[in-house]
């Protein structure tokens, strides 16, 4: 589980069954076995309320150990941006009683309840497990551009070439962590870069 | 009065009865000006000096926060509860000088909710008349369920259906009618929140189906002001301020300590804001809490009472106040 550093850095959970009758899972790549390990507690019938949408990603697994679960709906999907339409479709037409588990990376995690912020729920009621990779979804503070996967200290903005440090600083509205260019007082200052949110 | 709250010199400008059981107050500030604005769902707590006895009782303000030229507030008639209602139902009267408290709000409107569901049990009313005058106001999503024991004791239902004609369902339990509270819940858009006001079945009830159909405790709303029980008198040492009092059947351990000249902090006196918590240095005997505030632990544990509502049977009782 990421620390908690400063007070907007998105901490974490242990996805955990809630009472209700409709259960909706977002997933990618690892998220998939915090939803498996979570089985294990879950009451009878438990999935037979439930939807999953799993985003596999490259490596293409746990697909097997899902649809084992026996949902009421398994949704593959090969990216966010694919299935944010179908999110936000459900969302709209969804009822109280409905909650919401996420499990995977941050950004993931991140961008999936920007969509369920905007649909009314609270934040607080929804279930999060980080699991798999750090890498980060940023905002450059100068151009306000978005760059997905950034797994060093500083990082590249893929927008407007500046060298940023990404702080913790997070931002639930954007569903990223705010990049603050590093050298703005002498460019040629450049600090070396290292992995760091893998 | 006490922490959090400053009080309000005013002047009863009218009292309108409303039907049999429920009287309507009107307050003036008695300087003319403009009363403190509050938002939907506050409550004031009104100070009855009835001989040498002061009764201090919390009622919600029902007008709407957008005329804070007065306040309203209805106070239903309990024969058989400790007298205030009756002192406000008898003794007060237009031109009457009064203090009460400043607005304090526990069961405020979350207005980032897409839409408010609301439910009231009799008298449970009052918050809701001055939460859907705010939410009107500001072209709120509401709906609002009012269960009432006849049409006649539906007080304001004829106001609150002038007003918002179908966002206003009626269930009158002489009729037989209930809310089907299952389906209600469950047919609500994502993004609502729930509030109920009323008896504390009626609010067990909603709250016990709301959080089984999978209802976000965060979006679940409640109040219930317990109003104080009288009880068998029992005796208090309260270790820091070094006195022993009385409390008296019809008074409650609160204002024992404030006749004893003890100033206890409260915002609530119902038993729901946890304002007055008091630890308990010793006690043989029973506990009858009957608050809304600690945890079963603590009420099991025997050592926190609320002074407000609370009362207890025995030997000796040694509080830290
Ligand atoms: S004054 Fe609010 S709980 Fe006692």
């Amino acid at each position: 589980m990421a620390a908690k550093t400063i007070i907007s850095r998105p901490i974490y959970g242990t996805l955990s069954p809630q009472p209700g009758k409709h259960h909706l899972f977002i997933a990618d790549a690892e998220g998939a076995l915090a939803i498996t390990d979570m089985a294990g507690k879950a009451p009878p019938g438990f999935f037979d309320g439930a939807e999953i949408v799993f985003i596999p990603g490259p490596e293409a697994k746990h697909i097997a150990a899902l649809e084992a679960l026996k949902p009421a709906q398994l949704h593959i999907a090969p990216s966010f941006a694919s299935l944010l339409p179908r999110l936000k479709q459900t969302l709209t037409n969804a009822h109280m009683g409905l909650r919401l588990y996420l499990a995977g990376t941050e950004g993931l995690i991140g961008q999936a309840m920007q969509a369920a912020l905007e649909a009314g729920i609270d934040h607080t009621s929804i279930e999060t497990e980080h699991r798999g990779s750090l890498a980060r979804r940023m905002q450059c503070v100068h151009c306000k551009g978005i760059t997905e996967n950034v797994t060093t200290q500083p990082a590249l903005c893929s927008h407007c070439g500046l060298l940023l440090l990404v702080r913790d600083h997070y931002s639930r509205r954007l569903a990223a962590f705010q990049g603050v260019c590093i050298n703005a007082e002498d460019r040629s200052e450049i600090p070396p870069m290292e992995e760091i949110f893998r | 009065m006490s922490t959090g709250t400053t009080t309000l010199d005013v002047v009863v400008s009218d009292v309108v009865p409303v039907n049999e059981l429920v009287t309507r107050f009107h307050f003036r500030r008695r300087d003319g000006g403009l009363l403190p604005t509050f938002s939907g769902g506050a409550h004031v707590v009104v100070e009855m000096r009835d001989g040498d006895r002061t009764r201090l009782n919390p009622y919600s303000l029902m007008g709407s926060p957008l005329d804070t030229r007065e306040y309203t507030i209805s106070v239903r008639r309990d024969d058989a509860g400790r007298g205030g209602s009756l002192f406000m139902h008898r003794q007060v009267k237009p031109g009457l000088e009064m203090v009460i408290s400043y607005p304090v709000n526990l069961f405020s409107l979350d207005l980032r909710a897409k839409k408010h569901l609301m439910l009231a049990g009799g008298i449970g009313i009052t918050p809701f008349m001055a939460q859907t005058s705010q939410l009107a106001g500001a072209g709120g999503n509401f709906e609002l369920h009012y269960t009432c024991r006849t049409a006649s004791l539906g007080t304001y239902a004829d106001v609150l259906q002038q007003r918002y004609g179908s966002r206003v369902k009626l269930y009158h339990d002489d009729r037989g009618e209930r809310i089907d509270l299952d389906r209600l819940l469950s047919s609500q858009p994502l993004g609502t929140h729930l509030y109920v006001c009323g008896p504390a079945g009626m609010i067990n009830w909603v709250r016990d189906r709301a959080a089984s159909l999978g209802w976000p405790l965060e979006t679940v709303h409640f109040e219930h002001f317990a109003a104080p029980q009288p009880g068998a008198p029992f005796d208090v040492t309260l270790a820091v301020s070094g006195k022993t009092i009385h409390v008296g059947e019809q008074q409650s351990l609160l204002e024992a300590m404030e006749a004893a000249g003890v100033d206890p902090p409260y915002l609530c006196r119902g038993g729901v804001c946890g304002q007055c918590e008091t630890n308990v240095i010793s006690s043989d005997g029973k506990f009858i809490h009957n608050d809304h505030w600690l945890s079963e632990e603590d009420h099991r544990s025997g050592c926190k009472i609320m002074p407000c509502v609370s009362r207890f049977e025995g030997k000796s009782l040694v509080l830290e106040r």
